[in-house]
């Protein structure tokens, strides 16, 4: 009587054997996985980046979820300074944040919504207002998103989200923001 | 008796132009400043004008022509119509220098039978009349036309009595682009939206209003038929698309457009067809305005780093910068002949003034004492410039005469924001 020894490295010899007899995975040679994300080295990275092969009972891990939403907590406005429309350090993490969403979701678009505050011509201020609208823009595809992704517009003067007459009402307006479309 | 000199300078140093009696309170007309050399007149009462309602004719012209900052009035109790005659020893010596009078009768149909005669006081002699018969919802116009009447006689030039002028009101979180008489009265509404309005442009025939809507959830520039209300987008690129400016012949517009990266100036047809750039620059170049021959276009650019205005051959050619002094020069308009461009400047102290500028000196002037004006245009006869402003809290419109002297403050509605105001041409 022959006595199989269950020990562990008996039962993954006997693994091995069933599941090489099926013939339909190859354990040691995953598949190549698309990276979602530049750069993004994530649970499960798959073994094709690191030069030494896998071992043989890896399984890479695809996270449909990973990028799928928007940032979490980063808001979706940009504010500027009077007269500028210069992308202030502290607001870099909404821009790449956002950046980096849309180049991981191809199918998702967005609008960006240039504002400013209400003092002089409304169309000059459209035009500012598009200025910013477009710094956001450039920012963005330099991080990866898509030109077709993006629609950049402005509104001028005519949003505003604080109506008073003063420099806080001002600042709070002048402003960039990212929409669904 | 005062000698007629004396009367003169009495009302000079009185320093106020005359208010309306206290019946026709509704008119609101509200004008300041004195100016240099003013035809004294007489308008009398029209017989009947009360069956008109509140439109009493004579209070009509008589606003009009004040407004005009061309007359003083001269008080008088006269009672005549057309097919009286005045007494002119009395005017004379109340230093009227012609005297209008009327009267406003209701037809079997309905209609009102209006008609008026002016007299030359100082000659003592008839100058014409005429008989206007009007449904009574055109009554305001009859007594825009005896106005423009009158003042055609008087002066030698065409009235705008009978133009009319668009607007755009905000209030209680709804926008509204309004059609109104000259005078800011019998407003109607081609457009009721929750979302901005803004940049109203009317073509040159006067049916048709272009303006920027941002229903779309981005500025889209729509023209718009006032008679039927049928509206058609022109401009809907990628991007902003605003500033609409009827080229004179009515064929084209100039509009901004940023389909190509930034704010530029794009020519095209009336249907929207046919997009061509025509400014080259990596600068904002916006608010484009038509010279009245239509072979210059007037426009905004920060080119040299600050908004200013410049003018650049619509054929083809360097832009020309216009305007060399300050550091923030907008919102140009030019003149029916072409001499004068009025615009907005931001002075030292962040104030937002109208000015004009003789565009063969180079002369500038200030218009107004206001600190928050947008939005000058000349009404037809090149003679006054209306635009809007703030005061108390609230925004509303003024007409001035060119050299800022006689100002009037407009009717609206109440209660809301009255801006960008635009004067339509000749002919309805």
């Amino acid at each position: 009587m022959v006595k199989w020894n269950v020990g562990p490295g008996a039962l993954s010899a006997l693994l091995v054997l069933t599941l090489a007899g099926c013939g339909s995975t190859k354990l040691d040679t995953p598949a190549p996985v698309e990276t979602r994300t530049p750069g993004d080295a994530g649970a499960g990275a798959n073994a094709g980046n690191s030069g030494k092969p896998a071992a043989e009972s890896n399984v890479a891990s695809v996270d449909l979820g990973a990028n799928a939403s928007p940032p979490a907590g980063l808001g979706r406005t940009v504010y500027f300074d009077f007269d500028s429309y210069v992308i202030k350090d502290e607001y870099r993490p909404v821009v790449e944040g956002y950046a980096k969403f849309l180049a991981a979701n191809k199918a998702k678009r967005m609008m960006i919504e240039g504002h400013t505050d209400e003092r002089g011509s409304r169309e000059y201020n459209l035009a500012l207002g598009q200025k910013r609208a477009e710094a956001v823009q450039k920012a963005m595809a330099l991080v990866g998103a898509g030109e077709g992704q993006l629609e950049a517009v402005s509104f001028g003067e005519e949003r505003a989200v604080d109506a008073g007459h003063d420099e806080a009402a001002w600042a709070k307006n002048r402003r960039a923001e990212l929409k669904d479309r | 008796m005062w000698s007629r000199r004396e009367w003169i300078g009495a009302l000079g140093a009185m320093g106020t132009a005359a208010a309306l009696p206290a019946a026709h309170a509704e008119f609101r007309v509200e004008i300041t400043g004195v100016g240099a050399t003013q035809l004294p007149v007489t308008a009398l009462k029209f017989r009947g004008e009360e069956a008109g309602g509140t439109n009493l004719v004579s209070a009509i012209i008589r606003a009009d022509l004040e407004r005009s900052g061309v007359f003083r009035f001269i008080e008088s109790t006269q009672s005549i119509d057309e097919t009286g005659v005045p007494a002119f020893p009395d005017l004379r010596s109340r230093g009227s220098d012609a005297v209008v009078a009327g009267s406003v009768t209701r037809l079997a149909d309905g209609r009102f039978d209006v008609r008026y005669k002016l007299w030359d006081v100082v000659k003592g002699a008839d100058q014409g009349g005429q008989s206007i018969a009007v449904q009574a919802a055109d009554l305001r116009l009859a007594a825009h036309r005896i106005a423009d009447a009158v003042y055609e006689k008087l002066t030698g030039e065409k009235g705008v009595f009978a133009t009319r002028i668009a607007y755009i009101t905000k209030g209680a979180g709804r926008y509204t682009l309004r059609v109104a008489d000259a005078d800011g009265e019998g407003g109607q509404v081609p457009l009721t939206s929750p979302d901005p309005i803004i940049s109203p442009a009317w073509s040159p025939d006067g049916r048709e209003l272009a303006y920027v809507s941002f229903e779309d959830r981005k500025p889209v520039v729509w023209v718009q038929d006032l008679q039927t209300g049928a509206r058609r987008r022109v401009a809907n690129f990628k991007g902003s698309n605003s500033a609409p400016a009827w080229s004179p012949d009515g064929s084209q517009l100039a509009v901004t457009l940023s389909r190509e990266g930034g704010s530029q100036l794009f020519l095209i047809n009336r249907d929207g067809s046919n997009p061509r750039r025509i400014t080259q620059s990596s600068a904002i170049d916006t608010e484009p305005a038509f010279a009245p021959d239509g072979k210059t276009l007037y426009f905004v650019s920060d080119r040299g780093g600050s908004p200013q205005i410049y003018r650049q051959p619509i054929g083809g050619g360097n832009a020309e910068r216009v305007t060399f002094q300050g550091s923030y020069n907008v919102s140009p308009a030019i003149s029916p002949d072409g001499r004068t461009m009025t615009f907005v400047q931001r002075n030292g102290g962040g104030a937002f003034r109208v000015m004009t500028m003789d565009l063969s000196s180079g002369a500038m002037q200030t218009v107004s004492d206001t600190s928050d004006d947008e939005s000058p245009s000349f009404a037809p006869n090149g003679r006054l410039i209306i635009y809007a402003t703030r005061s108390g809290g609230r925004e509303l419109l003024m007409t001035t005469t060119l050299d800022g002297k006689i100002k009037a403050r407009l009717p609206g509605p109440g209660g809301v924001d009255i801006r960008e105001p635009v004067w339509g041409p000749y002919g309805r």
